[in-house]
């Protein structure tokens, strides 16, 4: 039988998938604060799937509260804006019903990682194929700036006035544990930078975690500004690219040495170690992205940015539809008849 | 031998053992095999929340009731007749429900004096006077299956665990009922493990072979089977009638089923029914949680799938404020709560209808939904599609009310032809000139869009929408219209309920009301006392939101109105609330449905009160 959905996909007329940033954009205003960071992630979506040649009305964006989740009304695509925490799972259920669709899951640190923590390892471990966009900000924002699970441990806050003290989570090694199989870091600052990764994850297959600081101006401005303001980032944060080096530093003077399992930082001009000596980047590499990702948070070391790991596996929904395949190619006879019947069944004549 | 045969129109029979004794397949083969002979069936299993408890202990007893008949099977009965007891513990709990003058089978075999001992008995009831009111007769069960297995070359284990068989061989001598059905079921299930069908089947027809041969055995009951109309038939309990509902109206709708749930107690057996239906292109996911099971469905929903969720009472509990999401987005959605006893945890494995007012009044804001409620197990399917109904024409989630005596009892059903039951009409919307709360005129529901409609595309959420074009807005009046709108649209779906039917006298003394499963308890109640020559009404309700139409104007003409539950007066209140009329009301909250004999009882003292009379 064919249902009532492939009618709609089928009988759909031809569609131009010649796209401009400006067709991605709604007709609502868009509200949040003036500089925050979340204006430069909506431009920089718009701006990728305009060349990703898919037409329009197979993107659905699927937020759920917080600043971040408006993001769904600024965009001239389909969307669902849920409630707090939800996004991911009411994301895994339109993708396993409609898996020809792409499907954007847009949440904060709060939302997806605190509320909504069980929907994303969950989604994560299945492979769900989800393009999971976490804007995290270290904060709670729409409801004016109380402890978030990012927030670094010491920050004072709204709830937290004489400091943090939860330790807060790593959300690459929050992904990378759970299972997903793109996980990936930029920030709001380089717009080139984030168009790289979006444009990757929305070409994996599975489930896609993108990090992105985003920087809060009202409850906690600056907070990335070590790792994204242009005059201490080269020396604080280090990219990596899959088969290269890790080089960083205002001059490429230092890079990233492993010893044993344990990252290190060396000087390219002392004489000691060359580039040669230097760890090289594998995004296929499921250990190294562990070590990569655990950086994070050590001082002593520079903030990754870039993918962390990007690998293959069949998604949640291919294998929901290849085992009704595979059931339906087992079973002599299909019919809703003889499903209502079962096994004992008898015949009064 | 010669015997005596009494011929009877309704019979109860009680298998009890310890958890692991195997006394629910025995009770659902009794089942079959006498639906199969052509009686009406009514069956009840009764297990401990524990899977296996502690051997020979009060609480691990786990037992199956079969009610079967030509005449009155509305219930898995009130009494039972014949009780099949395995051990002291079993004995000791199901005694009670024994009538006097009844029979009673028992396993001498586990009367140990460590089980006597579980059972709290200070003395051996098979040897001291407790047992004289009955009809009893001692076997050793498991001393008779040794010595018939003894060559089989079968574990002492395997071979005591065939006694349930043995029992069940005896059952059907009884009654006279045939052994093939369960000889074929034996074939069918140990096919691959020829040694096991072989002992099970030897075993089944020695225990028929017991009674033929016993001289113990002075009577056979014959049971008059009932005129059935002609069709074919099975055996169902309610969570599987659930599951094939769902899968028929995704069939009628034309669209894919999924099914998003959680497992819990007593509702799982619908996510396994739904989850093995893969070869039928349904898709489910069992989430990581309640939230989750909800939620995948209402994305589900928005993709154009018939979506739906299943559950029970603390489930429903963490299901409430998407429940508002989806009353708020106006998407289909199907949810589905077995009811059990609560509050928490409760009794997981234990009926109660405690839930009318969560599913009425539990979310956030303003939010009606509509609500049914099925009365039978079978008449699971019937609302089920009911549900799915209303919830595509009306764009809006419906909670569905069963409860753990439906989702687990079962009654022989008459599988529907499915060119009779009509299509659900879907219309998807692909015009372009789509607004997403521009809304039909005569139901008020908005027009379904789905992903993948070009120039369609539309952004629907939590926040308050402004009418007809869907933009987020926060205007005092558009909120309180939107409120107004969204209410109005639940009650046209009166429009499309049947009115409520009434049973009876329409100037009787008394009207009765019920809803959900009270249902057998109340018309067997309601049937005798009519025979007896009372003047009586009842209405049984399957819409609790909204009502139907007349059911105003059928409260307006009694003075007393009857309201049993299953709670502390949940569907009373909201009678009382709607009608302003006093209402009695009375109420069970045992884990268990109500004798048709409490009803009566009731009943008769009620009319005493009222100085009624036949």
């Amino acid at each position: 039988m064919t249902t009532l959905i492939e009618n709609v996909i089928q009988n759909k007329p031809i569609t131009t998938v010649e796209y401009t940033p400006k067709d991605f954009k709604s007709p609502l205003e868009v509200r949040w604060c003036s500089g925050c960071g979340s204006y430069s992630i909506l431009a920089q979506v718009q701006k990728i799937l305009a060349g990703l040649k898919i037409p329009r009305e197979q993107y659905a964006f699927v937020s759920g509260i917080g600043c971040s989740s408006r993001f769904p009304y600024y965009m001239q695509t389909y969307g669902i804006h849920g409630i707090h925490g939800r996004a991911i799972a009411i994301a895994t259920g339109l993708k396993v019903a409609r898996p020809d669709l792409s499907v954007w899951v847009v949440t904060g640190d709060g939302d997806c990682m605190s509320i909504g923590g069980n929907h994303l390892i969950h989604a994560a471990r299945r492979n769900v194929g989800l393009k999971v966009l976490m804007f995290n900000n270290e904060i709670y924002s729409l409801t004016k700036g109380q402890v978030s699970p990012t927030t670094q441990i010491g920050q004072p806050t709204k709830s937290s006035p004489f400091g943090n003290i939860d330790y807060p989570f790593n959300p690459a090694s929050l992904a990378l544990g759970s299972g997903a199989t793109f996980v990936a870091r930029t920030f709001d600052r380089d717009p080139k930078h984030m168009q790289g990764i979006l444009e990757r994850a929305a070409k994996h297959n599975g489930f896609a975690f993108v990090e992105i600081y985003t920087n809060c101006v009202i409850y906690n401005d600056g907070a990335f500004d070590l790792y994204t303001a242009a005059d201490s980032r080269r020396e604080h944060s280090v990219m990596l690219e899959h088969g290269k080096p890790l080089i960083f530093g205002a001059n490429n003077d230092k890079g990233i040495r492993l010893d044993g399992f344990t990252p290190t930082v060396v000087s390219l001009t002392d004489g000691k170690w060359s580039v040669d000596d230097l760890l090289v980047h594998d995004e296929k590499d499921t250990t190294l992205a562990f070590i990569l990702a655990n950086m994070t948070y050590n001082s002593n070391l520079p903030r990754p940015f870039g993918i962390f790991q990007s690998i293959e596996k069949p998604s949640y929904e291919e294998l929901t539809i290849r085992q009704i395949e595979e059931a339906k190619s087992k079973t002599p006879d299909t019919s809703i008849e003889t499903l209502l019947k079962g096994e004992d069944y008898w015949e009064i004549k | 031998m010669e015997r005596k045969i009494i011929e009877l129109e309704d019979v109860t029979i009680r298998f009890a053992g310890d958890s692991g004794d195997g006394m629910q397949l025995t009770g659902s083969r009794f089942s079959d095999t006498s639906a199969f002979f052509g009686t009406d069936v009514s069956t009840f299993p009764d297990y401990p929340s524990e899977i296996r408890a502690p051997e020979g202990t009060l609480y691990g007893v786990s037992a199956y009731q079969i009610h079967f008949g030509s005449k009155g099977v509305y219930t898995p009965g009130d009494q039972i007749d014949v009780l099949v007891a395995m051990n002291p513990a079993s004995l000791k709990v199901n005694l009670p429900f024994l009538r006097k003058g009844g029979i009673l089978i028992v396993n001498t075999a586990n009367f140990t004096e460590k089980n006597l001992k579980l059972a709290k008995y200070e003395t051996n009831p098979l040897e001291d006077d407790t047992l004289k009111d009955y009809q009893v007769f001692k076997i050793n069960l498991n001393e008779l299956v040794s010595e018939l297995l003894k060559d089989s070359g079968l574990t002492p284990k395997q071979i005591e665990r065939t006694k349930n068989i043995f029992a069940l061989g005896l059952a059907y001598w009884l009654f006279d009922l045939p052994l093939r059905p369960t000889e074929e079921w034996i074939n069918h299930k140990f096919g691959k493990r020829p040694q096991i069908a072989q002992a099970n089947l030897k075993v089944l027809r020695a225990g028929y072979e017991f009674g033929e041969t016993n001289e113990l055995f002075a009577i056979r009951y014959k049971v008059t089977p009932k005129k059935f109309e002609p069709g074919i038939y099975r055996n169902i309990t309610g969570n599987e009638a659930v599951a094939l509902g769902l899968v028929v109206a995704a069939n009628k709708a034309k669209l894919p089923l999924f099914l998003g749930s959680y497992p819990i107690t007593p509702a799982s057996e619908i996510l396994h029914f739904i989850s093995s239906y893969k070869p039928y292109g349904v898709r489910h996911l069992q989430a990581e949680d309640e939230i989750g099971g909800i939620t995948s469905a209402i994305g589900a929903a928005y993709g154009g799938a018939l979506a739906a969720t299943s559950t029970s009472g603390p489930g429903l509990s963490l299901k409430v404020e998407a429940l508002g999401l989806a009353v708020i987005l106006e998407l289909p959605l199907v949810v589905i709560d077995v009811q059990r006893a609560g509050p928490s945890t409760g009794m997981p494995t234990k009926m109660e209808q405690a839930d009318l007012f969560l599913a009425m009044f539990g979310r956030h804001g303003e939010a009606p939904l509509p609500i049914l409620a099925a009365s039978t197990p079978t008449d699971c399917f019937d609302m089920t599609l009911e549900a799915a109904k209303i919830a595509i024409k009306y764009m809006t989630p419906v909670i569905l009310l069963t409860d753990g005596y439906l989702g687990q009892s079962s009654e022989e059903w008459k599988i529907p032809d499915l060119n009779t039951i009509p299509d659900i009409p879907v219309q998807f919307y692909t015009n372009p000139d789509y607004l997403p709360y521009k809304r039909d005129p005569i139901t008020l529901a908005r027009y379904w869009a789905i992903p993948g409609s070009p120039g369609l595309e539309h952004r629907i959420g939590g926040l308050e929408k402004e009418d007809i074009t869907g933009i987020v807005s926060q205007d005092p009046l558009n909120h309180q219209r939107m409120v107004e709108l969204r209410a109005e649209k639940i009650k046209r779906i009166q429009q499309d309920i049947p009115d409520a039917e009434l049973l009876g006298d329409e100037n009787a003394d008394l009207l009765i009301i019920g809803w959900g499963s009270t249902y057998g308890s109340i018309k067997a109640a309601f049937d005798r006392l009519i025979e007896k020559g009372y003047k009586l009404a009842y209405v049984h309700l399957k819409y609790l939101n909204p009502f139907p139409r007349n059911l105003g104007s059928i409260i307006e003409k009694f003075d007393n109105i009857f309201v049993p539950e299953n709670n502390l007066g949940q569907l009373a209140f909201i009678l009382q609330g709607t009608f302003l009329k006093p209402v009695i009301r009375y109420h069970k909250i045992q884990g268990r449905i109500f004798l048709s004999s409490e009803i009566e009882n009731k009943i008769l003292e009620i009319l005493n009160a009222k100085g009624g009379k036949k």
